[in-house]
């Protein structure tokens, strides 16, 4: 599977500008997001990376980082609901 | 159809009657860009609004109630299943056409337009996030009105910061759920819901959304009355006192209950709300272009006045605009565009605070006769306020939308002269 973290980089530089964020820096901890960004984020998984967002996946560790957005999309998600 | 000043056919300067009518057709470029499907249903919806809704909005206004055989007759249409996919039992529109439909009954009556607004959300937040059996069983019921469904999160000291919800749910140690308590206001069709839509904190900290409903025990309803808009709403307090729900009516994972469960819902909220207000904004619009080509004033209608063209220029331009950002939204929203998030915001904003001002020069231009008891732009002006306010207040607009400026446009590079 091709390495979806460029496009992830992209995107959080679309929303985040000015910010170049490192492949595993927490990007809620780093404090850049607001409460909207959640709800980008899943769109763009979902629309832009072809990755559909279920119930289970929704735990902030498959979120928090471009590392994370890419174990997702992969099928390696860090953490499942339970 | 009964006689109403809106509809009926406005004289012309010799008396005679003038073939247009207002409230028949859409607007001209209304239609612009529209699928044919499209175009065939948002003619069925303004027929809809036209025949059932427009008649009555006013007395239903007055009376603040709204009677149980209009929600019967809205969910007959089909149109309280709107939001709701087809496999469960709903007619699926696409994000357009769910639009449309608010618009044309925003045009006609606020008060039904939040009925398809907290309905919708709480459908729209179960189909999204809902579990397998929570979609099984709720879904059918909320599309064909057998569950009408309600948003409970707003509360006496959390209205915009939702984030400071008193409400908590604590684990249940008797069984495994949870136990609610609080209380909840202002909550559209409260009196009416079967099924609510909670929003609590957690004991073991961040936000979680339950499905709550009516008869469950430890819920009680108040209804509220006297509210300066939507008044036929029939708005509730909602009592969570030790309320013991099961495990399984959580919505969504623990602590995602505001930022994916309720946001998804006020995404929805907001987006409807929107349109509902381009066509609050066209109400406005349509009863004073009547109301102007009848009305003499200083030996000539009121439409050759330059200070009445004005404010009739403005109300069209406001109107179209607003449709137009309602329109870019919906084609966002249906294409799963993470910027439809922000042109929804953008959508709500520019077309509550146009309905605002259309509200506002439309009693101006009615005159004594707007500040009346049966004069509908009364009540457009007292919906247009509440518009400004909920599913995100003028000013929490204004803020996100800045910050968001900065992402939608480059902001330009410094230049240095000579």
């Amino acid at each position: 599977m091709d390495d979806v973290r460029p496009r992830v980089r992209e995107f959080l530089a679309r929303y985040i500008r000015g910010w170049e964020v490192a492949d595993d820096e927490d990007i809620f901890a780093a404090g850049h997001v607001n409460s909207l960004f959640i709800m980008q984020l899943v769109l763009f998984v979902e629309n832009e990376l072809g990755r559909e967002v279920r119930d289970e996946d929704l735990v902030l560790a498959n979120f928090s980082s471009v590392d994370a957005i890419a174990a997702l999309v992969a099928g390696r998600p860090e953490a499942v609901g339970g | 159809m009964t006689a109403d000043p809106r509809t009926s056919t406005p004289p012309t300067p010799d008396g005679a009657a003038d073939p247009r009518t207002y409230a028949s057709h859409a607007p001209v470029g209304a239609d612009d860009g529209l699928t044919e499907a499209q175009r065939t249903v948002r003619a069925e919806f303004a027929a809809f609004a036209d025949e059932h809704l427009v008649p009555h909005a006013d007395r239903w206004d007055r009376d603040e109630h709204l009677p149980r055989e209009v929600v019967d007759q809205v969910a007959k249409a089909g149109h309280l299943g709107a939001a709701v996919p087809a496999r469960y039992g709903g007619t699926g529109l696409d994000a357009v056409a769910l639009g449309l439909l608010h618009g044309e009954t925003g045009r006609a009556c606020s008060s039904v337009r939040s009925l398809l607004t907290v309905h919708s959300m709480v459908a729209h937040a179960l189909v999204r996030w809902g579990s397998a059996d929570q979609r099984r069983h709720w879904l059918p019921r909320l599309a064909d009105g057998t569950a009408l469904g309600a948003f409970a999160v707003t509360e006496p000291d959390a209205g915009s910061d939702l984030g400071s919800v008193a409400t908590s749910a604590r684990a249940d140690d008797r069984g495994g759920g949870y136990v609610l308590t609080g209380c909840k206001h202002w909550i559209t069709f409260g009196q009416y819901a079967d099924v609510f839509l909670v929003l609590a904190r957690l004991d073991a900290g961040g936000h979680a959304a339950f499905l709550v409903e009516r008869d469950r025990p430890g819920l009680d309803v108040e209804p509220m009355t006297g509210a300066l808009g939507t008044r036929a709403s029939m708005l509730a307090r909602v009592h969570l006192n030790g309320c013991r729900v099961p495990a399984d009516h959580l919505v969504g994972r623990p602590g995602f209950g505001l930022s994916a469960v309720v946001a998804t819902a006020l995404e929805l909220g907001r987006y409807s709300v929107a349109w509902g207000c381009a066509g609050l904004a066209e109400a406005c619009l349509r009863a004073c272009l009547a109301h102007a080509d009848r009305r003499h004033q200083f030996g000539g209608r009121l439409r050759g006045h330059q200070l009445v063209q004005r404010m009739l220029a403005d109300m069209a331009t406001g109107a179209t605009a607003a449709r137009l950002l309602c329109l870019r939204a919906g084609r966002l929203r249906e294409a799963g565009d993470p910027a439809s998030v922000h042109a929804t915001w953008m959508a709500k904003y520019f077309a509550s605070t146009a309905a605002s001002r259309a509200a506002g020069d439309a009693v101006q231009i009615h005159g004594a006769r707007g500040v009346g008891p049966d004069a509908p732009v009364q009540r457009y002006l007292r919906d247009a306020r509440v518009m400004e306010i909920i599913e995100g207040s003028t000013q929490l607009q204004q803020i996100v939308l800045a910050d968001a400026a900065y992402q939608l446009f480059p902001p330009e590079t410094e230049r240095t002269n000579g």
